[in-house]
């Protein structure tokens, strides 16, 4: 089982390397991360996704210009185990199989004091979409430029997980992103 | 043990020197925690996903942590309390007995820390009783979690035989050398009767 899942990673690994060298200024996937946050009863479990793309054109000089276009392949969670990646993807789950990628695409920039500007954007899920306004943070990493921030759905809004699992998971998924590019 | 050649006291020719309560009381909820925790274990990780399953991991981990910490104030117990003398028996029986109760207080601390260790590992700390997180003993290392998962059952497994071995020879004396080795497990003596081999009232 493992062994099928290092393959896995390292095939993964491969994709998003030979994706991140095709493009122009586009997301450093694997310097990058987005991580989903919940509780199992009251249990903080942090379950990244391994496969995402996108780009964000942000000059410093004029940050009301930016925009912001990421999108996160949904069967891409990783738990950590091959029995729950497969559970996640199921349709009560993400339904990855009809609706593979979740999209966040941005409106309107506001920026703020020194390095921080707040994204509104819509994030579309699972078919259903959220106007959302997500606080950032940019930073220079080397050459690289670096947004990090972090944003809160609902897991009922978006119809992720059925209901029996209300008790046992919580509804608020915080999504935290690190992107360099 | 070494106290045992001490001469009686009056209070010993009367009552037959046993366990202390406390001791008593830690072997049979320690007792009880293991089967449970024994069932919930080997039942769980075949149900499909479900919240029914998700809760009784939970469970089983607050099981786990619960007998680690009653088996390590037991072995502090177990170190500064003596116990009855070994009734007459042939010295290969004694020795078994000898290994397998260190062999059991050994397994009751490494079963549950092996799990605790795999669920660091599996990147899910553990909340005891859901109130309170639990340092995480190792980061979140998939390979680590696979060669721990499988410590943690071997280890629970040779629990599980020490346990058989123990109770086999427990019902052996009780049925067939028809001595006090299990009887005094069971006797709930009162206080003011209990003496230790060392000639003190330590009963609690």
């Amino acid at each position: 089982m493992n062994q099928h899942l290092r393959s896995f990673a390292a095939l993964s690994a491969l994709t998003i390397f030979v994706v991140a060298a095709a493009g122009d200024p586009s997301i450093d996937v694997a310097k990058s991360s987005i991580v989903a946050t919940f509780t199992e009863e009251n249990v903080p479990v942090m379950d990244a996704f391994k496969r995402f793309s996108g780009r964000i054109d942000y000059d410093a000089a004029h940050p009301a210009a930016a925009k912001a276009n990421v999108v996160v392949a949904t069967g891409s969670l990783d738990t950590g185990s091959k029995d729950y990646n497969t559970e996640v993807s199921k349709k009560e789950w993400l339904d990855s199989g009809t609706y593979p990628n979740a999209t966040f695409v941005s409106t309107a920039i506001t920026p703020g004091a020194n390095g921080h500007f707040t994204a509104t954007g819509t994030l579309s899920l699972k078919g259903r979409t959220q106007t959302l306004r997500v606080p950032v943070t940019v930073s220079r990493v080397g050459t690289a430029t670096a947004f990090d921030g972090t944003l809160q759905i609902s897991r009922k809004y978006f119809a992720i997980g059925s209901a029996d699992w209300n008790g046992v998971v919580s509804d608020v998924v915080s999504v935290t992103f690190h992107i360099l590019e | 043990m070494p106290d045992q050649a001490l001469a009686p006291t009056a209070a010993q020719a009367v009552s037959m020197p046993g366990y202390t309560r406390t001791a008593i009381t830690l072997h049979w909820l320690v007792t009880l925690l293991i089967l449970a925790n024994f069932t919930i274990g080997v039942n769980m990780v075949d149900l499909h996903i479900s919240p029914l399953k998700l809760r009784l991991f939970n469970y089983h981990k607050w099981i786990g942590i619960t007998v680690l910490g009653l088996v390590l104030i037991r072995s502090a117990w177990r170190l500064t309390h003596a116990v009855p003398p070994d009734e007459p028996m042939p010295n290969w029986q004694r020795i078994a007995a000898h290994i397998t109760h260190a062999m059991l207080y050994a397994l009751m601390l490494a079963v549950p820390f092996a799990g605790w260790l795999y669920s660091s590992a599996e990147g899910y700390p553990v909340v005891y009783l859901s109130l309170w997180r639990l340092p995480d003993l190792v980061p979140k290392n998939e390979a680590l979690a696979s060669v721990l998962v499988d410590v943690h059952v071997s280890l629970a497994w040779t629990l599980a035989f020490f346990v058989a071995v123990h109770i086999a020879g427990a019902l052996k004396h009780h049925f067939f050398d028809r001595d006090a080795t299990l009887r005094r497990m069971l006797q709930w003596r009162r206080s003011g009767l209990a003496m230790t081999p060392t000639g003190g009232s330590k009963e609690r």
